[in-house]
């Protein structure tokens, strides 16, 4: 078994730019034991980067992430992610996910589908109106998740400009010192805060009117987790899918052949949203710690009891003791659990409508436009958690 | 007084969730969870699990069979 003495490695291992993975996460999944690695701010922590491993630690109530509070807990930025709905652990976390759960299930989110394909269609009349090349980011991959989340949420759209540069920065990794980061938090949660005064005295058919009544007649949250709740799902609900459309037009661009496939079998659809979350490993490194609360064997490791250990999901979701071929993007391959939602009572609030979303955007898209192609330099984003593209210029 | 609790194998998306929630009532399984006996307590929490499944594979009756969770 390997101990905690281990000297860490730096990390994360991938490179902010693209969207490969790194070769040394094949070589950690066939070493017995987790990897103990180093980030730039924060202590030392075990990295699980083999499937089983990472579905052990997501799915095991042993496992806490709200013991994170309290420690210097590893991270990319100097600003630790505290408070929101990711950082408690079960009831309280059931407590605050059992008031949004209803709006995000499978069956509730369905109703979406035909607003979504109609967005999808007018933003894609208005690209061909104004002709090639266009910033496939900015004009289409943003303003879908964007719509749809303010008009779930109550989150009028014209103040698009003002979220993106706050949730641009929550999720930034870069050179924001605590302090910036933290102004910047109040900030967002300031705006949060009038827009829940404002529904409060004219309530409306949203999530966040639903929230209030959870909060002023039920007494079931907090005033400051109601603003946290509300914030967590606009940032969530929007640069995560906006950053995975264009991810999963770069990938098909990559892989031609299975990109005639899907133009010609287009009931591959579903299927592939679900293959291409497996394949593009989004995040730039690892999910956020999880605090091992007792003494528990992971993959050949004996975790202590107070260690944090990271998951290192797009590696899990290569992991050929799981997925065959793991390398290879299959656009038909049968059902797979993936895990780029992430597992466990964290697993994603907003994944089936993400999921709708990706299959609304990716279908009408390569639908539309038989000649999709990059038309200029594609410019990633950079000092982010997540990777992809900031700028990608299309043309067709 | 208990409840029964079921989980359509064929919508389970295997997000451990309720496993997560209930660990002494669900178990996840490779691809799907299954309720550790199909008595479960009458609690709240077991409605939780119930309201919290993205796939809403989980019902919840009681001993008229009238279904109790998810809940509207
Ligand atoms: C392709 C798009 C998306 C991806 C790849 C994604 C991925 C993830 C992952 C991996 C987690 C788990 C994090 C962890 O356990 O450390 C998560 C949690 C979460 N996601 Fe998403 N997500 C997406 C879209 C959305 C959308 C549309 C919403 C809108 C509501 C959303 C809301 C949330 C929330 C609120 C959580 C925290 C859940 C909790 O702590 O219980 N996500 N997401
Ligand atoms: S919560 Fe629902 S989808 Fe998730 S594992 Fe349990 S039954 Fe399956």
């Amino acid at each position: 078994m390997t101990t905690a003495e281990t000297t860490p490695i730096a990390y994360p291992f991938n490179d902010p730019e693209g969207l490969d993975l790194s070769g040394a996460y094949e070589e950690a999944r066939h070493r017995p034991g987790l990897v103990r690695v180093r980030l730039r701010y924060g202590e030392p922590a075990w990295l699980a980067t083999r499937y089983a491993d990472a579905r052990l630690v997501l799915g095991d109530r042993r496992f806490s992430r709200a013991e994170a509070l309290n420690r210097d807990t590893p991270r990319q930025g100097e600003g630790q992610m505290d408070g929101g709905i990711l950082s408690m652990d079960p009831p309280d976390h059931t407590r605050l996910r059992t008031l949004v759960a209803k709006a995000f299930t499978v069956h509730q989110v369905e109703k979406l589908r035909p607003y979504v394909r109609e967005l999808t269609h007018s933003l894609l009349d208005e690209l061909e109106a104004a002709g090639p090349p266009a910033d496939l980011v900015d004009r289409y991959a943003l303003p879908i998740p964007v719509a749809v989340i303010c008009r779930l949420l109550g989150v009028p759209e014209e103040d698009r400009p003002k979220f993106r540069v706050w949730s641009d920065a929550a999720l930034s990794t870069s050179s924001l010192t605590a302090a910036e980061w933290e102004r910047n938090r109040e900030e967002l949660r300031a705006y949060m805060a009038r827009l829940v005064q404002e529904h409060r005295e004219a309530p409306r058919d949203d999530i966040m009117t639903s929230l209030i009544e959870a909060r002023d007649q039920g007494d079931r949250l907090s005033e400051l987790e109601l603003v946290d709740l509300c914030v967590g799902i606009l940032v969530a609900g929007h640069e995560t899918t906006a950053t995975q459309i264009p991810n999963f037009v770069m990938v098909l661009l990559d892989h031609p052949d299975e990109l005639r496939r899907l133009r010609e079998e287009p009931e591959l659809i579903k299927g592939s949203v679900e293959e291409l979350m497996r394949f593009v490993p989004l995040g730039v490194g690892a999910s956020q710690a999880r605090y091992a609360t007792e003494d528990i064997e992971v993959g050949g490791t004996l975790v202590r009891a107070g260690e944090p250990v990271l998951v290192a999901v797009g590696s899990a979701n290569r992991d050929a003791l799981r997925f065959d071929e793991p390398g290879r993007l299959n656009v038909a391959r049968p059902a797979t659990q993936h895990l780029g939602f992430g597992h466990g009572v964290h697993h994603c609030l907003g994944a089936p409508l993400a999921r709708l979303e990706l299959q609304e955007a990716l279908g009408a898209l390569i639908g539309r436009f038989p000649n999709l192609h990059l038309a200029g330099d594609v410019v990633w984003k950079d000092q982010m958690l997540v990777r992809g593209p900031r700028v990608m210029p299309v043309g067709w | 007084m208990t409840w029964k609790a079921e989980v359509d194998g064929g919508r389970c998306m295997a997000s451990g969730m309720c496993a997560g929630i209930a660990p002494d009532l669900f178990v996840l399984d490779d691809e799907r969870a299954r309720p550790l006996s199909e008595e479960v307590p009458e609690e709240e929490r077991v409605l939780d699990v119930a309201d919290s499944c993205p796939a809403m594979a989980i019902t919840i009756v009681d001993g008229g069979a009238t279904v109790v969770g998810p809940r509207p």
